[in-house]
């Protein structure tokens, strides 16, 4: 996860002030013109998270674990209340689980306007980033902010904050938000509606660098539609198991040269979990209007070019605000904020679709609800092996590119999975290695 | 200053989560304006584009934990003209700071399994125990307000408005019901910064403390007071042991309850 730091004595280039430009960096070996290897090396510095949460209460995981990314905090605090109440032996009613459902668009909407605007649109229309584009592009960096500021607005309403909301307890929330308030947003909702259909149309236009990924796509699915607060695991080659086995299939790794453990399934070398994982896996339950938008972009059943995932992210915002309206219209009150779940000894799974993909969490808790053990599985130590399959390919039918231009887009293909590296997105530091 | 006069800012990042620069990027009408009345020069998150320092004003988020870090923000530093250290990481350590009560060595085998590809300090420790800091604007995270605020006092070369009272004078201002006299609840309301707008005690809940402590905060006192209203010597040692455990006030009252826990 969270684990992020050092690396082995040939890359410590890395480390030395020069590099301060990012937490990770790109190391390509050539062997007689062709590519023989690509690390992506990530070098956050590590936080111990899953050592610091021994010997915390079970009622703590939420407000820590959100602590781990201010970009996705929700992502953290919903999979850690599913495994803290299965291990307790909860089920939160369902009114409950549509709340959580709210908030989570709310962080869906938000990361993925700032994604697909502010750090990835820049890349295919040819600026440095997003205030550069407004100078020309006023409009679309105005629509992109609008459609982040809903989000946030969102996020604020049902969950107290943006970045590390603390209306999120485990059995539920602090206190309900009520119908007025959930009433006052609904047209800034419907305006981000609009702005996210035409976010589709906009990106749906760039100029997409041919690919095609061949990995197994991995992502939840749900009995209550497009997955988000939970569901069970399913795959493209067919598999499927209950989040509670998502160890026995998940093994992590730990690389010298990353900070990020690397995650396998059943023993692969790498497989994809995020966007396009969701939208292959689960098209047929999103909304009539993100069909409608995936149709009119072209989207098939699934795509399996990673540079289109900034259409399929676009897709699923128009899903997001489309959800988060129907959500609300049909809200009904809940009979409290929160259901009680009391300590017992137990083990617990939690897993839920973060905007960059499934995020998995278990705790072992004692009698008194110590937590005694943690694992936490984020998405891009699973994309992780991934980023590098694909920059594999990528860089091969590139070398004869200028340096900079190659770096550019090197970094373009990586921010394909808008990595988490501590969600940090402008990171690259090309070395080329001919042998 | 740039040829054109407008300030240059350079956004750095340590050991964090991010939030506290999105922060920054969740200004979202008044980025813009804000890209217009300074340079941004340096910001990795936000734009690729790298304009050589010196920099006029740094913003450091999180806090160091490694030894380049450590070397890191000397260079920093010395390319600033003035530095603001923003968020409970780069004031006080973060979260992560946790590891200064504990050992290192353990932390790393729980979490890797090659423990000596790790490379990392047996402490968290704030920027300000490194170089010297010309402003700590405090949170986990910080507040968007308040950020502009302290932006627009270093444009203008004046001192931030930012209130170092307690949050309990915001609940006042708000017309917040007291969490802890009206309904029992545990609240550090009473020791803790000012600057979220009190937020937690209008969802029902008692503060934990995000922004640190405030100016003059009595913490034994108030640690009686959570005790009275049911909490025990480690529910009192773990509220006081979070995102903020290494500021001072926090950590000494915290390692008095150590000696109470069994």
């Amino acid at each position: 996860m969270t684990h992020k730091l050092t690396q082995g004595d040939h890359i410590l280039h890395v480390e030395n002030l020069a590099r301060v430009e990012g937490e990770g960096s790109m190391h390509v070996v050539v062997k007689d013109g062709l590519v023989a290897d690509v690390e992506l090396q990530i070098f956050e510095p590590p936080r111990f998270f899953e050592a610091f949460l021994r010997g915390r209460a079970w009622t703590e995981p939420p407000d820590i674990t959100a602590r781990i990314c201010g970009i996705c905090p929700v992502a953290y605090q919903m999979s850690s209340c599913l495994a803290i109440e299965s291990a307790c032996g909860v089920t939160v009613p369902e009114e409950i689980r549509l709340l959580r459902r709210l908030l989570y668009c709310g962080e869906w909407i938000e990361s993925h306007a700032l994604h697909i605007y502010l750090l990835h649109a820049p890349d295919f229309l040819g600026y440095p980033g997003a205030i550069e584009m407004a100078a020309d592009h006023g409009p679309v960096v105005e629509r992109g902010l609008r459609l982040k500021k809903a989000g946030n607005a969102l996020m604020t309403l049902v969950g107290g904050r943006a970045i590390h909301p603390v209306n999120v307890r485990v059995g539920g929330f602090y206190r309900l938000p009520t119908p007025d308030e959930l009433r006052s947003i609904r047209p800034r909702l419907e305006r981000a509606r609009d702005d996210a259909v035409e976010t589709v149309r906009l990106v749906a236009g760039f100029d997409f660098p041919e690919m095609v990924q061949e990995q197994e796509y991995v992502a939840l699915r749900s009995p209550h539609g497009y997955p988000l607060e939970g569901g069970s695991v399913v795959t493209s080659t067919g598999r499927t198991f209950e989040v509670a086995d998502f160890g026995t299939h998940v093994v992590e790794e730990h690389v010298a040269r990353s900070n990020a453990l690397h995650a396998r399934l059943d023993g692969q070398e790498s497989y994809v979990v995020g966007p396009l994982a969701r939208y292959a896996l689960n098209h047929d339950q999103l909304g009539p209007l993100a069909q409608e938008a995936a149709r009119d972009a072209g989207l098939g059943d699934e795509c399996r070019n990673p540079f289109q995932s900034i259409v399929v992210r676009a897709v699923e915002l128009v899903h997001a605000t489309d959800e988060a309206i129907r959500i609300i219209d049909e809200w009904e009150g809940a009979a409290a904020p929160f259901v009680d779940v009391p300590a017992r000894a137990g083990i617990g799974y939690g897993a839920t679709e973060a905007p960059r993909g499934l995020l998995y969490h278990r705790y072992e808790l004692a009698e008194d609800g110590t937590i005694l053990d943690a694992t936490i599985v984020p998405p891009t130590s699973q994309n992780q092996r991934s980023i590098e399959a694909d920059l594999r390919v990528f860089v091969q039918d590139r070398l004869d590119l200028p340096r900079d231009e190659l770096v550019r887009q090197c970094e373009q293909a990586i921010r394909n999975y808008d990595p988490c590296i501590s969600c940090a997105t402008h990171f690259l530091d090309l070395t080329v290695e001919d042998r | 200053m740039t040829e054109n006069g407008r300030p240059k800012l350079a956004v750095w990042k340590f050991a964090s989560c991010d939030g506290c620069q999105l922060t920054l990027l969740n200004c979202e009408d008044e980025l813009i304006p804000l890209a217009g009345a300074v340079e941004i020069a340096y910001f990795p998150e936000a734009t690729r584009a790298v304009v050589e320092g010196p920099y006029d004003v740094s913003l450091v988020e999180g806090s160091v934990t490694t030894p380049a870090d450590a070397e890191r923000i000397l260079e920093i530093r010395s390319a600033s003209r003035r530095l603001i250290t923003i968020g409970a990481c780069a004031t006080s350590g973060g979260i992560q700071a946790l590891r200064n009560f504990a050992d290192v060595a353990e932390y790393r085998s729980i979490v890797y399994a090659h423990p000596e590809y790790v490379q990392t300090l047996e402490r968290s420790t704030p920027i300000a125990a490194h170089v010297t800091v010309d402003y700590e604007l405090h949170g986990c995270p910080i507040d968007s307000r308040q950020l502009l605020e302290v932006l627009a006092a270093f444009v203008q070369d004046r001192r931030p408005r930012i209130p170092s009272y307690s949050a309990c004078v915001e609940c006042k201002r708000r017309g917040t019901v007291c969490v802890a006299v009206a309904h029992g609840t545990p609240c550090l309301g009473p020791v803790t910064l000012a600057g979220c707008g009190a937020l937690c005690p209008t969802f029902s809940r008692g503060c934990y403390g995000c922004f640190g402590p405030q100016d003059t905060p009595n913490t034994g006192s108030l640690a009686d007071q959570l005790q009275v209203l049911g909490m025990s010597e480690s529910q009192v040692l773990r509220v006081f042991r979070t995102f903020n455990a290494a500021a001072e006030p926090f950590r000494l009252e915290s390692e008095k309850h150590e000696e109470a826990t069994p």
